[in-house]
């Protein structure tokens, strides 16, 4: 019972704390207007494809996109805390590390959610096919991606000492992992050699089970969905399992 | 009942260096106990490892009858502390993070309102109670973490520096938030320091520390008589008759002429003055000054580590204090 107190006010913390803060609320309404509208518009008439309106197409990987950045961002703050001190009080307090661990991930993944469900409106717009049951039939898929990609975050967080390795997140994990997900391009048409490492990519999973739930009978999925979810469910446990164990060696 | 806490051969190492080495000690319940040493003589090690958030190498400890290694989950009810850094969240009100740290220590639900109340009344908080930490002043942050440590009724606080980078007036006021705890609660405080005063003013007992061993320990009057008592400066113009009178009556083993000035070394100034100012006006001996030099604690330090920590205080805290300055800016 004191462990569910102590993750119900480190949940709360996460949730009052993002909220609070108005510019990264803009921000993440205004970014996928940019990519939806600017770069979805140029590519829609420069390298279309048959039969699809590349907006819709991208719609569902800008989701994952936005999922990911801020799953990354949000894993990060425990540096944060860690620089102003803030963990320490935690540490200390008789709640265990897996407590501690699992409230910062519902927490940090209440945010992502937030941050992936705002962009919703914006399918009306570009005139996706968008109605109340797909968005419900999308929020279960977007929660099994945002656990992992939050658990990667935490995992750095825990290993990381300091924000110098910051910029590596955003090169070698962000971005590889937004490019290789099929969320800009469809995966049907590339050479073999980047398939197979997209294949290797979590996200492409959550990339293409999303776009078979919002797109319906528009999208040829590369899997069908229960493996995609399979997958996702492995990697989510996968992750949940090392980043508790690297979290709980954090002294 | 066992003492409050008992180390036994507590150590902990580096890689080669050795932070804490081998150190026994006892605190006993309702001490204000302060633990003093240059920096990096181990302390905040020692804290950290009561505190269960670091591991000894060997050794092992008991805090409130809890062992640190087996039972750290009971430990942690038991202790409340306030860290040399600040750990508040500087994006929370006051209230708010009180609010968190019940949660995270479980306090009953129906009391935690009249709780925080009463911390906060304590460090006369309670104004600025709903404002956002990074509002608060260094003094005030202090206060507000002292008032989060009492939240859950530990049995030991633990203050790792509770007065560093204060001006004088914060400090001051500090003190008497900690004298007044001791009488207030019924609480073992142990505090860590590097200011003399403030282990001769607030402890009833104060371990000196040097290369992660106690190098002494015991009651601050105890430690400074130890260095052999005090000094009476008599200035007169008649110094030689004086010295005369000092050797005839025995007041003082050691007497000395030295300028127009008579120093005696005596045990305590205290009982011997009154017998001195008798026999010099018997004497008839015209006194033009006196005054009394006492050991404190800065000469007991200087005596058992060999280090003037007057000089070490300058330089560590501007580091430490240019590291306090760059956490806050944001």
């Amino acid at each position: 019972m004191s462990e569910l107190r102590g993750i119900y006010t480190l949940w709360l913390r996460e949730v009052k704390k993002f909220l609070r803060e108005k510019p990264r609320l803009l921000n993440a309404f205004c970014q996928p207007l940019l990519w939806l509208f600017i770069f979805g518009t140029g590519m829609r008439f420069t390298a279309g494809m048959p039969g699809i309106n590349y907006q819709e197409f991208i719609f569902p990987g800008l989701v994952c996109q936005a999922m990911l950045f801020t799953a990354m961002f949000m894993g990060i703050s425990v540096i944060w805390d860690r620089e102003f001190g803030f963990l320490k009080e935690i540490l200390v307090s008789p709640i265990s590390r897996t407590s501690i661990f699992f409230g910062k991930m519902i927490g940090a993944s209440t945010d992502v959610m937030l941050q992936g469900i705002i962009i919703f409106p914006f399918a009306f717009l570009i005139g996706a096919h968008m109605n109340f049951v797909i968005f419900l039939e999308a929020l279960p898929i977007m929660l099994l991606i945002t656990f992992g990609l939050v658990c990667i975050g935490l995992t750095f967080a825990s290993v990381m000492k300091s924000f110098e390795g910051f910029g590596l997140i955003q090169t070698f994990i962000n971005l590889p992992m937004f490019f290789l997900s099929g969320a800009l391009f469809p995966l049907t048409n590339v050479p073999q050699w980047l398939l197979w490492v997209s294949y290797l990519n979590p996200l492409t999973y959550g990339v293409d089970a999303l776009r078979t739930v919002m797109m319906g009978y528009a999208w040829t999925p590369l899997f069908p969905l229960y493996f995609s979810i399979s997958v996702l469910l492995v990697f989510d446990v996968i992750m949940f399992t090392v980043g508790t164990y690297a979290f709980s060696r954090t002294e | 009942m066992p003492p409050i806490i008992q180390t036994c051969n507590l150590t902990r190492r580096f890689g080669s260096n050795t932070a804490v080495d081998n150190l026994s000690l006892t605190i006993e319940r309702g001490e204000v106990f302060g633990i003093l040493g240059p920096n990096g003589a181990g302390k905040s090690t020692l804290l950290s490892m009561l505190c269960t958030i670091l591991k000894p190498t060997s050794g092992t400890a008991t805090v409130n009858g809890f062992d640190i290694l087996r039972q750290h989950h009971e430990v942690r009810k038991s202790i409340g502390i306030v860290f040399q850094d600040p750990s508040v969240d500087a994006d929370m009100t006051g209230l708010e993070n009180l609010q968190m740290h019940a949660d995270l220590y479980n306090v009953p639900v129906s009391e935690v309102d009249t709780r925080i109340k009463s911390v906060l009344a304590l460090v006369q908080l309670e104004d600025r109670a709903g404002d956002f930490l990074s509002t608060y002043s260094g003094g005030m942050r202090r206060r507000l973490e002292i008032a989060r440590g009492l939240l859950h009724y530990p049995k030991v606080l633990f203050l790792d520096e509770p007065t560093i980078g204060l001006d004088p007036q914060s400090r001051e006021h500090m003190w008497d938030h900690i004298r007044m705890l001791k009488k207030r609660e019924d609480m073992t405080i142990i505090l860590t320091t590097h200011y003399m005063e403030e282990a001769d003013r607030l402890c009833d007992r104060v371990a000196i520390i040097d290369h992660g061993k106690i190098v002494a320990l015991d009651q601050p009057s105890v430690l400074k008589n130890g260095l052999g008592g005090d000094t009476i400066i008599l200035g007169t113009k008649d110094g030689q008759a004086l010295y005369d009178l000092f050797l005839k009556t025995k007041v003082s083993d050691n007497v000395q002429v030295h300028n127009g000035e008579v120093r005696v070394m005596v045990a305590s100034a205290n009982i011997i003055l009154p017998r001195i100012m008798e026999q010099v006006s018997a004497a008839r001996i015209h006194i033009e000054y006196i005054y009394l030099n006492h050991p404190d604690m800065n000469d007991v330090f200087i005596h058992y580590t060999g280090k003037d920590l007057r000089h070490e205080q300058a330089h560590g805290h501007i580091g430490k204090m240019a590291m306090m300055r760059r956490r806050r800016v944001r």
